[in-house]
């Protein structure tokens, strides 16, 4: 074997079974692909109602609970894990090893793209089959895209959270973190249909500007593609900076 | 000095420290210690928690930076990729993923290797055999630690560090354990392995290393040690000061409880004559040969007047 080959075989191992590792923990798979598949049952289908905006609201509701899904996957994917192995030693197990280091976030990050996308078909499949929305290709290829570019931001968010907190604290910050900014982002309700002050708060969260690039793809959003890259971006920046702070003070 | 320079190049050589301090805050966990480790020997590193065994470990490991001295391993530094893929290791923090099968960890493990030893030998080699389909999160104590052994066998390492590889399991765990690591001592590989149980070191190694608070206080083979620490315990009821026991001629050690005083002395007879020429009241004496576990103890310095965690308290006579 050469060595590309090699290195490729072990990013895939790597990869491949820091996805079974999650899948076989119900903790993670159910509440990661479940919690977005109830939300979406209960608050975008079954109360029934009129398009938001231009966008039917199976279809706007499918978008927005994709992106609230994405970001648990990240999350908890990337930063509760993260913070538990620290916990356990494997990280410190893997430096005496011979282990490519980057292999582990690559694998994590193929992790929680692989759930993102579980989490997107079965939304979308949904508001196709049970919510009768009409969904192209053409719309498909311009959703999609954007919904698996939010693991981006969010693992590095997920990557600092872990890095920053204990592995018995982790899941617990987490969620303080992850539901009200999901909720006050707009994810959950329309972010027009929020009180003003939480309205006011959201340009500040990324979960706001994520949930508007993915709107924006089907039709939704305010259509300041440019600003919500940019804070995105910026985002991602200082996750990763913080990241690495962080975990070169205590691995 | 020169010594040290000729054994750093010296291909007999596979590990060396050379004069390494290694402090944490105010506590110096290595105290300018020097070890060679040659190829092909199975070191024991004696001593009990806290005298820098994990440590050692960790600097030759190339996971700790040595504050002063030199770490060498294969002839090279540490902390090199190349290096680390010569050496195996099992460590005491250790947990890796429990819901992946021995068989997925095996191989993954492998892939770190461009030639690692195939997945039989290395089951069979740890005692896995017929446990590859188990979740790591179902396995008991002994066979974590077998996968552990495993990982550590997985790329053919010339250098195999195994730090306190049995502390966590119980008495048969730990014996079924050891027949595993002998098989791999035999195979000829060069093994360090750290322990506080002297009973191990003794049944697994050729070389004692007895390290005590940062310091190499002993080397030398098991009998050596025994032979070095070759003593009696003179067992009696007696009303004399412990520190006028403790001038008597070869008495290294002196030890009272609510009723008994106990006195460890190379050679009983002077002591035992002394004792009765003192004290005309004194009842009860035993002698007998010390077991290895209590020479350990006599060589390592103890806590003057202070209890010890893991024993009763020693009082130091020859302060």
């Amino acid at each position: 074997m050469n060595t590309a080959a090699a290195i490729v075989r072990t990013y895939w191992l790597e990869s491949k079974l820091e996805f079974l590792k999650n899948l076989r923990l119900p903790v993670f798979s159910l509440s990661t692909l479940l919690f977005p598949v109830m939300f979406y049952l209960m608050f975008g289908l079954a109360f029934g109602g009129g398009p938001i905006g231009s966008v039917p609201r199976p279809l706007y509701f499918a978008v927005a609970y994709s992106a609230f899904g994405v970001v648990g996957a990240c999350l908890f994917g990337f930063g509760a894990n993260v913070a538990i192995e620290r916990g356990q030693g494997w990280m410190l197990l893997r430096r005496a090893f011979p282990a490519p280091p980057l292999a582990y976030f690559v694998a994590k990050m193929f992790m929680a793209t692989a759930f993102s996308l579980a989490i997107i078909v079965i939304l979308l499949g949904l508001a196709v089959l049970a919510g009768g929305a009409s969904l192209g290709l053409a719309d498909l290829v311009r959703v999609v895209p954007v919904l698996l570019a939010g693991t981006l931001p969010f693992s590095a968010m997920g990557l600092a959270l872990g890095t920053v907190c204990g592995p018995n604290s982790a899941p617990a910050v987490i969620n303080l973190v992850y539901l009200p900014m999901a909720f006050a982002g707009g994810m959950w309700i329309p972010v027009e249909f929020l009180p003003t002050t939480i309205q006011a708060i959201a340009p500040y969260l990324p979960t706001y500007h994520y949930a508007q690039l993915a709107l924006g793809a089907v039709g939704a959003g305010d259509g300041n593609v440019a600003a919500h890259l940019v804070v995105l971006g910026l985002v991602t920046a200082a996750c990763l900076a913080g990241a690495s702070v962080f975990y070169s003070r205590k691995p | 000095m020169n010594h040290r320079l000729q054994a750093m190049g010296d291909p007999n050589i596979a590990a060396s420290l050379a004069n390494v301090t290694k402090r944490y805050r105010a506590i110096t966990a290595l105290d300018d210690v020097s070890l060679d480790i040659r190829a092909g020997e199975a070191v024991a590193v004696l001593g009990p928690n806290g005298a820098g065994k994990t440590t050692a470990v960790g600097l030759l490991l190339g996971t700790l930076r040595p504050d002063a001295g030199h770490v060498r391993v294969l002839g090279g530094d540490p902390t090199g990729r190349r290096c680390r893929q010569r050496i195996g290791a099992m460590l005491q923090i250790s947990g890796v993923p429990a819901t992946l099968r021995v068989r997925e960890h095996v191989d993954l493990f492998r892939s770190y290797y461009p030639a690692p030893l195939d997945r039989e030998t290395i089951i069979a080699a740890a005692g896995l055999g017929g446990l590859e389909h188990r979740l790591y999160g179902k396995l008991s104590g002994g066979e974590k630690q077998r996968l552990h052994l495993a990982l550590a066998l997985c790329g053919k390492p010339d250098l195999l560090f195994l730090d306190e590889p049995t502390s966590s399991l119980d008495v048969e765990s730990r014996r079924a354990l050891w027949q595993e690591i002998r098989a791999v001592i035999d195979a000829g590989r060069t093994v360090v392995l750290t322990t506080h149980n002297i009973e191990e070191a003794d049944a697994l190694a050729d070389r004692i290393v007895l390290l005590d608070r940062g310091k190499i206080i002993a080397s030398g083979t098991p009998t050596e040690i025994k032979r070095a620490t070759a003593a009696s315990r003179i067992s009696a009821v007696t009303t004399l000061a412990t520190c006028a026991i403790g001038k008597l001629p070869g008495v290294t050690k002196v030890h009272r409880d609510a009723r008994r005083t106990e006195i460890f002395a190379s050679s009983p007879e002077p002591v035992v004559r002394a004792l009765l020429g003192m004290d005309h009241d004194l009842t009860d004496l035993e002698v007998s040969r010390t077991t290895l576990e209590e020479a350990f103890l006599t060589l390592v310095r103890p806590t003057t007047g202070a209890a010890r965690s893991d024993g009763p308290a020693y009082v130091d006579s020859r302060t």
